[in-house]
């Protein structure tokens, strides 16, 4: 008998269905998978040692930069250890400002995944749909903050600044005229609430758009029903989080169980799925938008209420966490100093550790922070959930096609800035 | 604290007794340290006991505390500290064990307890040195093939000690000295609260 040995297959660092930079070392018997084994770290930057040479606020910046795919929502747990270090109170505007940024970004998230998904196991057209979408939220991160991709909005103590009185608009130039100028800007002749707000009219029906072309779908099904199944104990031995976790049947999300901000004001669901393979978790992520889009509304509200009454600060007046304003900064001694102590020096955080967990798009999203008392963190640690997930592959892999080790990539939404950190 | 906590605290204290080296509440979080000898032990327990259940290790990272509080530190230089959450009693835990051995840091490996932590730990190894005994893969994780050192060490400088370029020559990407100077553009300084008689919390 001749003499028949696995097969050893090298995927990626460069292959498109690897999400990013992840060498995947398949061992193959035929077409099915004995033994997946991910080499990962090609993008590490060092994100945690870096924090320890700059000061707090400086290294906000990298959090946009881990989870390049849902930017707004890393920053929040850095802020918010940071916050509770030192103990100081963040305005409610900033929180609801914060939080309708967390949701915005979920949704961002929620699309790329789900369209990237369908364009590894074969569907062109989905990812097509949801970055006609993903433009539009860029759209509000980029009015809010200046940049497209990495704001750097967040401060501890609330946000940089307040929600812009008016949505940017686009101009006619050689390659669109004034009619295609005029449909553009239909959305966009308000503030940027109403931007939001008119997205999120909108929004429902692109999601039932997405479903017509997926839930029902027959290769879609095909591909996922019964791939890559994690049983309610094996999802929480493995540390899964998020939609992962949800999956499996397990009804868990931060958001309602130790609620941050102010989610314990607002009203969503927590979906949950029943058999725990890429089926249910891409059901979950799909009803997750739809409650995203939920709060959203609510949070939009509940600004627009608050702007008609003279809206609040979105930064605490504690000076020795965020700056004085510059026309107090040029007119008073005291805020002079203040403002040259912060931007010198930076804050100072009282001795201390703190873990603080937030339910991010693809799972618990953690930064443990230790401060010696210095004007820079002694240790950061930060926990991210695609590194947990991406774990498993081994387990979740094992005894699958080939082809399906791409499902299950696409399933556990990794992005390597994340993983690797 | 709230009542939860206090809870959480008693049922520990009545579950762990004299394996306890400390139990704080800071912050509304509590931070568990056990000795190294009682570390699986503990795990176990913190696991498997009815009226404590952390279903989940979040989270295990290293810590080099040699250079905290700029040399103030007394105690043991590396640490694994884990984060715990109990899915169903909905209340989380910080446990923290120190390496007895400076030179040599092994602690036991807790992924027989939740089997979460295999990259943690592999991570913990990978950048602190850290050896997990009882790991059944502990290879690096994050660095590159063939990396020497473990660079969140406190004496790893930030900037390395080799860099990496391609060679046209050899036609193959080569390693060389480092030829950046280390910088630092804010000085690190931990600020005295009475510094020039300044009054405490009046500071700024």
């Amino acid at each position: 008998m001749a003499d028949v040995r696995n097969f050893t297959l090298n995927f990626g660092p460069q292959h498109p269905a690897a999400h990013g930079v992840m060498r995947l070392v398949l061992e193959l018997d035929g077409e099915t998978v004995v033994r997946a084994d991910p080499h990962i770290g090609l993008l590490h930057r060092a994100t945690e040692k870096l924090a320890e040479e700059r000061t707090w606020v400086q290294s906000l910046p990298y959090m946009d930069r881990l989870d390049y795919t849902s930017m707004f929502i890393n920053e929040h747990p850095f802020v918010l250890a940071v916050e509770k270090l030192v103990g100081v109170d963040i305005p409610l505007r900033a929180q609801y400002i914060r939080v309708m940024f967390d949701e915005i970004t979920r949704i961002h998230n929620h699309l790329l995944s789900i369209g990237t998904q369908a364009l590894d196991v074969g569907a062109m057209t989905m990812v097509l749909y949801t970055f006609r979408e993903r433009e539009d939220i860029a759209d509000m991160l980029e009015a809010v903050s200046g940049a497209r991709m990495h704001g750097a909005y967040y401060r501890p103590g609330g946000v940089y600044r307040d929600l812009p009185d008016q949505m940017p608009r686009y101009t006619a130039n050689k390659f669109k005229n004034a009619e295609t100028v005029r449909k553009l800007n239909e959305a966009r002749n308000g503030s940027l609430l109403d931007f939001i707000e008119d997205f999120t009219n909108r929004f429902p029906t692109y999601c039932d758009e997405y479903e017509t072309l997926l839930t029902d779908n027959r290769i879609w099904k095909q591909r996922l029903v019964g791939v890559g199944v994690v049983s309610p104990e094996r999802a929480l031995q493995l540390g899964f989080t998020g939609p992962m976790l949800r999956g499996s049947g397990i009804q868990w999300d931060v958001r309602k169980k130790q609620p941050y901000e102010v989610y314990d004001r607002l009203e969503f669901d927590i979906p949950v799925g029943v058999e725990g393979d890429c089926y249910d978790r891409y059901l979950v992520r799909m009803e997750e938008m739809r409650q995203a889009n939920r709060i959203i509304k609510q949070c939009v509200e509940w600004l627009r209420n608050d702007s008609a009454k003279g809206a609040g600060p979105v930064i605490t007046g504690n000076y020795n966490v965020a700056p004085p304003s510059r026309e107090k900064m040029k007119g008073n001694m005291e805020e002079l100093i203040h403002h040259f102590k912060l931007f010198t020096e930076g804050i100072h955080v009282p001795p201390g550790e703190v873990y603080c967990g937030i339910e991010h798009a693809k799972g618990e999203f953690g930064v443990y922070m230790i401060s010696d008392g210095a004007n820079k963190p002694y240790r950061m640690k930060l926990r991210s959930a695609a590194y947990t997930h991406l774990s498993s592959m081994n387990e979740m892999a094992k005894g699958h096609m080939i082809a399906d080790a791409v499902t299950i990539i696409g399933t556990m939404d990794i992005v390597f800035g994340d993983v690797d950190r | 604290m709230s009542a939860k906590l206090e809870m959480l605290c008693q049922n520990l204290q009545n579950v762990l007794g004299d394996r306890i080296v400390s139990l704080v509440t800071a912050l509304g979080q509590v931070t568990l340290v056990v000795d190294a000898a009682d570390y699986l032990f503990v795990a176990k327990t913190l696991r498997n006991h009815p009226d404590l259940r952390f279903d989940q290790c979040i989270d295990l990272c290293g810590v080099d505390y040699s250079t905290y509080g700029d040399g103030a530190w007394q105690g043991r230089r590396f640490a694994a500290v884990s984060q715990l959450l109990s899915v169903e009693k909905n209340w989380r835990l910080r446990l923290r064990v120190f390496a007895p051995d400076d030179d040599f840091p092994v602690v036991d490996s807790v992924i027989d307890v939740w089997n979460s932590v295999n990259w943690f730990e592999r991570e913990a190894f990978d950048l602190l040195g850290i050896m997990f005994s009882g790991h059944p893969d502990l290879r690096r994780i994050l660095t590159d093939y063939g990396f020497i050192g473990h660079p969140f060490r406190k004496d790893f400088p930030i900037s390395g000690y080799v860099e990496m370029q391609y060679d046209p020559a050899q036609k193959r990407v080569v390693y060389q000295p480092v030829t950046i100077e280390p910088r630092e553009i804010t000085p690190r300084i931990i600020r005295e609260e009475t510094f020039g008689g300044a009054k405490q919390g009046n500071h700024g």
